[in-house]
């Protein structure tokens, strides 16, 4: 393989592997906020072992997304030297920028939630979570304002250097932070996370109960859950049509790869499931698919036109067409299993019978990584999609490799980075079911009392008794 | 008013000084704590003098790395596609010392926590010592080609001057770690910490002796900014003066004076190595193809608004990093919250 090759697959692996940490943390961080602010408010005790439990979850996965975002900002210089020369004039700016508002308050404030209960009281541990999700955020969006301009570039021209060498250059800081792409991609990231961070405390919480060791604790935390991943679940569509159309709008060829349209004609059908499409033309098979579906839903007209591949006549530059169709419709039908998932789970959660429903904790459990697996596919759909571009209609991936390292380099760093990134995976699992094992209660029990607050600790156990009642009484 | 790209080229090199200063601790905690913690208390103590805020010191090294990204981009990109190997192998040292950190205290099993000590140990030492041969490297100058790629591999990394480099800095994040544990720590770690930093002041005062003799017959470009501007020689001097001065506040038992003294010649010495290589980020052997602030810079407009950026944030930043600081100021005392 060469080292395009090489580096390609090797920034895929460190960018899929990353990406599952942040979109857990992006999401739990909201969760900590939520309960932390009612813990803020109410001094109910209940609150503080959920928010110090969620906070354990946190920290074990905040650290595997930091070390692994370390390789992913120095990767641009080692392996994409010649991209990073590009566009470095605008392309650096919003990484830097994550780091000064959003990677530092994350990083700093961590450490207060996790080592502050004895050290600051209660208002400014309330504050401190926070500002933790406010950074999670931030950090989401200068990261998505990198990518976005890699997908739709705007305020910027093109210049030749005095080496001959042409870069891009920034014109209008605003136009290249809020290019078209920007927004439409942050919301749906932004409410996938949030999903993410709810399965992912919805499926806990319904292990505790099929193990009957709920409690108070996981009675709010699912509560809590279901109620985020149903109106997440449906925001996905919501923002999910809204990126599309943008797609079609600014990347009409990755736009005709997701729907496999190739020829451009009218009242065109939506595939909803079908075999794989070849690079040349769709699978020889018969697919389920709604006549007119696409038209209708891209024009709101079932005779509208739709551009297929062939508007662009260079087959060079269209995009992988198997894998961003695959990719993208795999996408959308786990949005629906997991709608569908939360449409029952928040009917059960209504009618306060989810604890007797056991088939459905059974999925809910199942269903953790659905959604990790979801927003995977999603950056497939949108990475893959661009190529053969490393920045959309201005530099091809194949020009941006580093020109001073070998294949070989990159084939031994690939081995070391897969086999680092394995052993990580394992202890990350590991440490995960080893503090879910523990559960909440354990995981206040160690805790010393909150000392400067003594008013606090007064009020909590005040609480108690009114934090047992909420219990399901089972 | 100085250029645009004079103002970035000091402000990546304060941003890189707050990680030496800031992660230098951390990462030196790490070199000493097999040598200095000898039971599993003490090494508890050595983990938990850094367990708040070493993550946020860490982030002085990606906020530097976007910086130099966004102010610098031909040097970020020709600095990390020349280290390639040696990068790779500095994210595998940060991943391990950070792993070890967040693993240690998982489990009770002996044979775990020796494991996680020594990945402690390893990943904080390895680390410091890729820096100093990456700066020295640097430093050096990199025989770039006419289209200014380096070409020479791992192996061509490993020159005297540049593994000298790196025993200073390794020396320099020992010091400063030792600075660190003395000032939280009590007891018998205590009196070995402090034993450390005086040995790690030692190799420091040997290595920067070695660079500088080295570095005379290595190149004669090296010193040229000492000869033109009295102005650089106020970071060895400096450094000289933090060093002594540190090791007599040693004796003293001035234990947050020491601590500052070692911040000191951080400073001072990262001042000196930006002297030596000022106008130049990375000079060549051949000095036409030397990337230097004035051609190797993002444009105005780049600068200015990171200017905007930098000034706006970084004020923030400072303030509660030392709110935190503040907080968690005091010897280290284990409790069940601790790692």
């Amino acid at each position: 393989m060469d080292v395009v090759q090489l580096s390609r697959i090797q920034f895929a692996v460190t960018i899929s592997f990353h990406f599952i940490f942040p979109s857990i943390t992006i999401g739990l961080a909201g969760l900590i906020a939520i309960v932390e602010t009612l813990r803020w408010r109410t001094k109910r005790d209940v609150y503080d072992r959920l928010s110090v439990f969620l906070t354990k979850l946190f920290a074990v996965t905040f650290v595997i997304g930091v070390v692994s975002g370390i390789v992913m900002e120095f990767q641009f210089g080692t392996n994409w030297s010649v991209f990073s020369g590009y566009v470095g004039d605008i392309f650096g700016a919003p990484l830097a920028a994550e780091g000064i508002f959003a990677f530092f308050l994350e990083s700093a404030f961590v450490g207060v939630v996790l080592f502050g209960r004895s050290r600051v009281g209660s208002t400014v541990r309330w504050i401190a979570g926070l500002l933790v999700f406010l950074g999670t955020t931030i950090s989401a969006f200068w990261i998505l304002v990198a990518n976005s301009w890699m997908q739709t570039p705007a305020g910027f021209k093109i210049v030749t250097d005095a080496n001959g060498a042409s870069r891009a250059q920034l014109t209008d800081f605003w136009q290249a932070v809020f290019n078209p792409s920007t927004l439409p991609r942050l919301f749906h990231t932004l409410a996938a996370c949030w999903v993410v961070g709810a399965f992912f405390l919805m499926g806990i919480s319904a292990w505790y109960i099929l193990r009957h060791r709920d409690s108070d604790v996981t009675a709010i935390a699912m509560r809590l859950a279901v109620i985020v991943a149903f109106f997440g679940s449906g925001l996905m569509f919501v923002s999910g049509d809204l990126q599309t159309r943008e797609v079609q709008a600014n990347q009409p060829l990755k736009f005709a790869a997701m729907e496999g349209v190739f020829t451009t004609s009218q009242g065109v059908a939506l595939e909803i499931m079908a075999l794989p499409p070849s690079q040349t033309g769709p699978a020889g098979f018969p697919s389920l698919a709604v006549p007119y579906g696409l038209s209708a839903m891209s024009d709101l007209d079932p005779n509208g036109e739709i551009k297929g591949l062939d508007q662009e006549p260079d087959e060079s530059l269209w995009p992988p067409v198997a894998m961003t169709f695959m990719s993208f419709h795999l996408m959308v039908g786990l949005g629906a299993l997991m709608l569908l998932l939360m449409l029952f789970g928040a009917y059960y959660e209504w009618r306060r019978s989810l604890d007797s429903h056991t088939r459905w904790l059974r999925f809910a459990v199942l269903a953790i990584p659905l959604p990790i697996i979801a927003v995977e596919l999603g950056w497939m759909t949108a990475e893959v999609g661009r190529q053969p571009w490393i920045v959309q209609g201005l530099m091809l991936t194949s020009q941006g490799v580093s020109p001073g390292v070998s294949a070989t380099d990159v084939g031994v760093s690939l081995m070391g980075i897969l086999f680092v990134y394995a052993l990580l995976f394992f202890l990350w699992i590991y440490a995960l079911t080893k503090e879910i094992g523990r559960g909440p209660e354990a995981a206040v029990a160690e805790v010393v009392p909150a000392g400067p607050a003594p008013a606090e600790v007064a009020s909590e156990s005040a609480g108690e008794p009114k934090a047992g009642q909420t219990g399901r009484g089972r | 008013m100085p250029a645009l790209q004079t103002v970035w080229f000091l402000l990546i090199g304060l941003l890189l000084v707050g990680y030496a200063v800031l992660d230098g601790f951390d990462l030196g905690a790490g070199i000493v704590h097999l040598f200095v913690a000898r039971d599993d208390s003490e090494r508890r103590s050595v983990i938990n003098a850094i367990g708040p805020v070493w993550d946020g010191n860490e982030v002085w090294l990606i906020t530097g790395g976007g910086a130099l990204f966004a102010a610098f981009p031909l040097v970020y990109a020709t600095v990390f596609s020349s280290f390639y190997l040696a990068v790779m192998l500095l994210l595998a040292a940060l991943i391990l010392r950070a792993v070890s950190i967040e693993f240690r205290s998982k489990e009770a099993n002996r044979l775990w926590r020796l494991a996680w000590d020594v990945g402690f140990t390893l990943g904080s030492a390895l680390a410091a010592l890729l820096f100093g041969v990456a700066l020295g490297n640097v430093v050096r100058g990199l025989p770039l080609d006419a289209g200014g790629v380096y070409r020479g591999g791992l192996v061509g990394l490993l020159n005297p001057f540049a593994i000298v480099m790196g025993l200073l800095t390794l020396g320099l994040a020992a010091q400063q770690g030792s600075a660190w544990l003395v000032l939280k720590t009590q007891g018998a770690l205590q009196a070995r910490a402090r034993q450390a930093g005086v040995a790690a002041t030692f190799v420091v005062i040997a290595a920067w002796v070695a660079a500088t003799v080295i570095g005379w017959y290595d190149s004669n470009r090296l010193f040229g900014n000492f000869g033109r501007s009295p102005l650089a020689w106020t970071g060895p001097v400096v450094a000289a003066i933090a060093l002594t001065s540190m090791l007599y506040a040693y004796r003293r038992r001035q234990e947050l004076r020491a601590f500052a003294l070692s911040s000191l010649a951080i400073v001072a010495l990262a001042y000196t190595a930006g002297a030596t290589l000022y106008p130049n980020l990375v000079p060549a052997a051949e000095a036409s193809r030397s990337l230097t602030v004035d051609n190797a810079h993002s444009s105005d407009t780049t600068l200015t608004v990171m200017l905007v950026v930098a000034l706006v944030g970084m004020p923030i930043v400072l303030a509660y990093t030392a709110f935190i600081y503040w907080r968690f100021k005091g010897k280290v005392q284990l409790d069940e919250a601790s790692y």
